[in-house]
C-alpha cells in the first residue's frame, strides 16, 4: 500500500503569477516611455529609475517594519509598477526629492498603511502624484518643451545637476527651456478670450493633441493592446473610459468648434491615454465588476473632463481617478452580476 | 443544434496530457472489495461470509431509491468488514470482500429484445435490477433520474477535464451500443429530442458515432459538437450550451424539461436490457507521469487501486500524488488500498513538478481573472474577501451556493490563493450555520407546542372543575395591623442583635 500526502483540488498549478501580472505592465510601458524619452530625453529615465529606487526603498523599509518576508513581496515588481507610473507623469529634470517624496506617499502611506499588495484603496501612484502636485506646483508645471520645439536641450550633466541639485546650471533659463503644456495652453488662452483656432495656430499643438503628446500617447495605446490581448487588464475600463471622453465632449464640439476643442484633441493630451490602459486600469483600485469597470472608467472620463473644464488644474486625470477610486466598494456592491440559475435564462 | 456558449471556462486539452485511446481489460485481482453506500438510506448485504457468488449477483439491497450492489466477479465472500473508501459520501464504508475464483461465472438476467413494445416501469426495473448508476462521477442511480419524462435527452460525451478520456474511448469502442443506449433512453424519457454532445477535438469519436448513427437512427436524434472548454462537460454548462437555458439555481434540469446523461450510463443502460448484464465495471483512465503504463482500462468494481496501478505498470519514482477523477476536480487520495468504484472515471498519478504552485501565495490583487473564467458568473474574488472577514450575509448575496467548485479560478489565480478550498469551507459553514438555525427554529416550535398543550390541559381541568359554590371571603388585614405586625418584628430583631441597629426597612445589617 503506498500513502500520499493530502491535498485539494485543482491538481494544477496556477497558470499566472502576480510578478507576471506586473511584469507585463512594465513591458507594455516599454514603447511609450522611449516615445516620451524621444520628445523630453534621458530625463525620464533617470525620473522612472529614481521613482523605482524609493519605490523599493520604502517597500523594503515597510516590509521589515510589518514584519513581513522580504523576498516574495519585494520580487512582485509591484513597487516598480508604481515608480514607473508616477515617473511617467512628472517633469523629465524634476529635483530627486519629488520622487522621494512621491513614492514615500505612495508607498507608505497609500501602499502599507492600508494594508499592502492588495488592500490599498487609492491608486498608490495617483497619490504620490497628487501630493506633490499640490506640495509642489511651480516644480511639476515646468515641463520641458518637446523635442521639435526645444531650442537647445540642456546636456545630462546639466540635467543631472538640475535633478540633483534643484537648480538649472548657469546659462540655462527656465523660460527658455520650459513651454505650457497644451493642456495649460487652452486653459490659459481660452480665459484669454481666445478662440480655439487661434490657441491651435501655437507650434505647441500637433494634428491632435499637442507636438509630441499625441505620439506619446499612441505608444501608450500600444502598450495598452498587449495588455489586453496579455489578458492583464478588462476592455471595459479603457473602451468606457475613451468613449465617455469622445461621448460627452462631442456634442460640445458639434455647438461651437470655438470654444470646445475636438474630442480627439482631449485624448491625445494630458495623461488621457495613459489613465486608460494603466492607471485607471490598476485592478486592485478599480472595480471588480464588468459592468463596476465600465461606470469606472466612464466616471473617471467624466470627471477628467470637468476638472479640464472648470478646475484649477489643466489635468485631472489623477483626481478623477482617485475620486473613482472611493467609488469602488459601492459600484462593486451595486453591479454584481447575476449568478448561473438565478433570474433570466437569457443574458442580455 | 445551435450552440450557445457557456460563460467563462478555460481551454485545457492540449496544455495537458491526454490518455492514449485504445482500452485494456484490467485483469481480475484476487479480492474485490464492494463498498456498500447509498445516496440516501442504506444498503443491506444479501449474503454472509462463506456464500458462493456469481457475477451480478445482487449482494446488497438499498433501504431507500438507491440502486442495489451485484458482485462484479464470481466467488467467494470472504468477509464483511468496515474500510476506507474512495467515495464523496463517506470516507469509510461497509464493504463486502469477494475473494475471486477466476472463472468469472455470470448469473446474467433475461435479455428483453423488443424494447420498443415494453413499458418504462418494466425497463425502469430492469435498470434498477442491474444496478445502473450514472458513469460521469456522480453514480447517481439512472431508474430515479428517469423516471419524469422530458423534453430533450442529452447524452453527455462532452468530457473536457485534464486526465479522463474514458468517454472518449468508450465512444469509439463501443459507439454502436452508446448509440442504441441513447434510444433506449429517449423511449424511456418520452424525449422529443435527443442530442448527443461530443467535445470538438474528439475527431475519432465523431466518426464512430456518426456511423453508428447512420446505422441505427432513431427519431429525434441529432448530434452535436461542443467547444472542448472546460468545464463543457458539466451538466449545467452542457445544457446551456445546447440550449441556452440556465437550469434554475437549487433545481433540477427536469425542471426545465431537459435530463443529461453520460455516454457511459446509455452503454450501461443498453447492456442491462440487451444483454441482461448487470453494471461491474467501467473504463477507468489511468493517468498521469507518476503510473509507467497510462491507458484506459476496462475495470471491474471493487479492484483496489493498487491493483490497478501495478497493471498500468505501477508507481514510476516521481509519483507525488494519487487522484481519484480529473486534475480539477478530483479528490486526492490518502493511500491505494481502496477500490474502484462506479463513479470513478480516472486514476491519475502526478508528479511533483506539475502540482507544486511556482510561488508562495500573495494576497489578492483582484485582477479579475477569476471573474472571467468563472462558469456560474461569481465574483471569486469578492466572495473570497468577504469569507475572509467571514462577512456571511455578503458571501450569500454575492451566491456562493453556486459554486460548482470547478476550480478554474484556482489555477487562474496570479496570487496562487487556493480558493476551491475557501469556497469548500465557506459552503460547509454555512450549512452547519443553517442546520444550527433549523435546530433553534425547531426547538422554539416545540417549546411553543408544549406551552399551548399546557395552557389547554389547564383550562380543560378549570373547566371540568366543578363552579365554587361558596366563595372563600378574602382575609382583610387593616393597615394598622399590619403596621404593629412589622413593629413587633423590629423589637424582636433588636433583642436578637442588639449591637447592630437596624437600616430603614427594619432589616439588620
Amino acid at each position: 500500500m503506498s500513502s500520499f500526502a493530502p491535498a485539494s483540488a485543482p491538481h494544477l498549478p496556477a497558470r499566472s503569477t502576480v510578478r507576471r501580472v506586473m511584469g507585463d505592465v512594465l513591458i507594455a510601458l516599454v514603447p511609450g516611455v522611449i516615445a516620451q524619452v524621444w520628445y523630453f530625453g534621458v530625463g525620464v529615465l533617470v525620473q522612472i529609475t529614481l521613482a523605482i529606487l524609493f519605490g523599493l526603498v520604502f517597500e523594503s523599509i515597510m516590509l521589515r517594519l510589518r514584519g513581513q518576508d522580504q523576498m516574495p513581496w519585494i520580487s512582485d515588481l509591484s513597487a516598480p509598477v508604481t515608480g514607473a507610473l508616477f515617473a511617467l507623469c512628472i517633469p523629465a529634470w524634476s529635483p530627486w526629492w519629488i520622487a522621494c517624496v512621491a513614492m514615500f506617499a505612495a508607498i507608505v502611506f497609500a501602499k502599507h498603511l492600508y494594508g499592502g499588495l492588495g488592500r490599498n484603496i487609492f491608486n498608490p501612484a495617483m497619490v504620490g502624484y497628487v501630493v506633490v502636485l499640490i506640495a509642489f506646483p511651480l516644480a511639476l508645471a515646468r515641463w520641458p518643451a518637446p523635442q521639435p520645439l526645444a531650442a537647445h536641450a540642456p546636456g545630462l550633466g546639466d540635467l543631472l545637476q538640475m535633478i540633483f541639485s534643484g537648480h538649472l546650471p548657469a546659462p540655462h533659463r527656465f523660460d527658455t527651456l520650459s513651454q505650457a503644456t497644451p493642456l495649460d495652453t487652452v486653459k490659459i488662452e481660452a480665459a484669454r478670450g481666445y478662440t480655439l483656432a487661434e490657441i491651435r495656430s501655437n507650434p505647441v499643438f500637433g494634428s491632435l493633441g499637442g507636438k509630441g503628446w499625441e505620439w506619446i500617447a499612441n505608444w501608450y495605446a500600444l502598450g495598452g493592446f498587449y495588455l489586453l490581448w496579455r489578458r492583464v487588464i478588462h476592455w471595459q475600463v479603457p473602451v468606457a473610459l475613451l468613449g465617455t471622453t469622445i461621448l460627452l465632449t462631442s456634442p460640445a464640439w458639434i455647438a461651437d468648434p470655438d470654444i470646445n476643442p475636438l474630442p480627439l484633441q482631449h485624448l491625445f493630451s494630458g495623461g488621457l491615454m495613459l489613465a486608460a490602459f494603466f492607471i485607471a486600469t490598476d485592478p486592485v483600485t478599480g472595480a471588480a465588476t464588468p459592468r463596476g469597470r465600465l461606470v469606472f472608467g466612464a466616471g473617471v472620463a467624466a470627471l477628467t473632463l470637468a476638472i479640464r473644464r472648470w478646475g484649477a488644474y489643466p489635468d485631472g486625470v489623477a483626481f478623477a481617478v482617485l475620486l473613482m477610486n472611493a467609488c469602488v466598494p459601492l459600484l462593486d456592491r451595486i453591479t454584481i452580476p447575476r449568478a448561473y440559475g438565478h433570474g433570466r435564462t437569457r443574458d442580455e | 443544434v445551435r450552440i450557445h456558449c457557456f460563460h467563462g471556462g478555460l481551454k485545457l486539452l492540449g496544455r495537458y496530457d491526454a490518455v492514449p485511446s485504445p482500452v485494456r481489460t484490467c485483469a481480475l485481482p484476487p479480492r474485490l472489495y464492494l463498498p456498500l453506500i447509498a445516496r440516501e438510506g442504506t444498503i443491506d448485504p444479501l449474503v454472509s461470509v462463506g456464500d458462493r457468488v456469481l457475477r451480478g449477483q445482487c449482494i446488497g439491497e438499498p433501504s431507500g431509491i438507491g440502486a442495489g450492489v451485484h458482485a462484479s466477479a464470481s466467488g467467494i465472500v470472504v468477509s464483511i468488514e468496515i474500510r476506507d473508501v474512495a467515495s464523496p459520501h463517506a470516507a469509510r464504508a461497509t464493504c463486502v470482500v469477494i475473494g475471486s475464483d477466476g472463472e468469472d461465472h455470470c448469473s446474467p438476467l433475461p435479455r428483453i429484445e423488443d424494447w420498443q413494445h415494453v413499458s418504462r416501469e418494466t425497463l425502469l426495473e430492469r435498470l434498477q435490477g442491474a444496478g445502473v448508476a450514472g458513469l460521469g462521477g456522480a453514480a447517481f442511480p439512472t431508474h430515479v433520474k428517469l423516471a419524469a419524462p422530458v423534453e430533450i435527452l442529452i447524452i453527455n460525451g462532452a468530457e473536457c477535464e485534464p486526465g479522463i478520456a474514458c468517454d472518449r474511448a468508450l465512444m469509439v469502442e463501443s459507439a454502436r451500443e452508446a448509440v442504441r443506449g441513447a434510444a433506449l433512453l429517449a423511449h424511456i424519457t418520452h424525449a422529443r429530442q435527443t442530442i448527443i454532445a461530443l467535445g470538438d477535438t474528439m475527431q475519432d469519436a465523431w466518426g464512430a458515432i456518426e456511423g453508428a448513427l447512420r446505422d441505427h437512427p432513431f427519431e429525434g436524434a441529432v448530434l452535436a459538437q461542443v467547444p472542448t472548454r472546460y468545464p463543457q462537460g458539466g451538466e449545467r454548462q452542457l445544457i446551456e450550451t445546447l440550449t441556452g437555458r440556465q437550469v434554475p439555481a437549487h433545481g433540477l434540469p427536469r425542471e426545465i424539461g431537459m435530463l443529461c446523461h453520460n455516454v457511459g450510463t446509455a452503454v450501461a443502460a443498453w447492456r442491462s436490457v440487451a444483454r441482461g448484464e448487470a453494471l461491474t465495471s467501467r473504463i477507468v483512465s489511468v493517468n498521469g507521469a507518476g503510473v509507467a503504463r497510462p491507458g484506459n482500462y476496462e475495470v471491474r468494481f471493487g479492484t483496489p487501486i493498487a491493483w490497478l496501478i501495478e497493471q498500468a505498470g505501477g508507481y514510476t519514482s516521481s509519483a507525488a500524488r494519487l487522484v481519484a477523477g480529473g486534475a480539477m476536480m478530483g479528490v486526492a487520495l490518502p493511500h491505494d488500498d481502496m477500490p474502484v468504484d462506479a463513479g470513478c472515471n480516472a486514476i491519475q498519478v502526478l508528479d511533483e513538478a506539475k502540482i507544486l504552485p511556482p510561488v508562495p501565495e500573495l494576497p489578492c490583487i483582484r485582477c479579475g481573472e477569476c471573474v472571467r473564467v468563472c462558469p456560474a458568473r461569481l465574483l471569486p474574488q469578492q466572495l473570497f474577501a468577504y469569507l475572509v472577514r467571514e462577512d456571511w450575509p455578503r458571501v450569500q448575496q454575492h451566491r456562493l451556493d453556486a459554486c460548482i467548485e470547478c476550480g478554474c479560478c484556482a489555477i487562474s489565480c496570479p496570487s496562487q490563493i487556493p480558493l476551491v478550498e475557501w469556497y469548500r469551507w465557506g459552503k460547509q459553514e454555512l450549512r452547519e450555520q443553517a442546520r444550527s438555525r433549523q435546530q433553534a427554529t425547531a426547538s422554539r416550535k416545540r417549546f411553543e407546542v408544549r406551552d399551548a398543550r399546557l395552557r389547554r390541559t389547564r383550562e380543560e381541568r378549570a373547566a371540568q372543575r366543578p363552579p365554587e359554590t361558596t366563595a372563600v371571603a378574602a382575609p382583610t388585614i387593616s393597615k394598622a395591623e399590619v403596621l404593629a405586625a412589622i413593629a413587633r418584628g423590629r423589637a424582636r430583631r433588636e433583642r436578637r442583635a442588639p449591637g447592630h441597629p437596624p437600616d430603614e426597612n427594619g432589616r439588620a445589617r
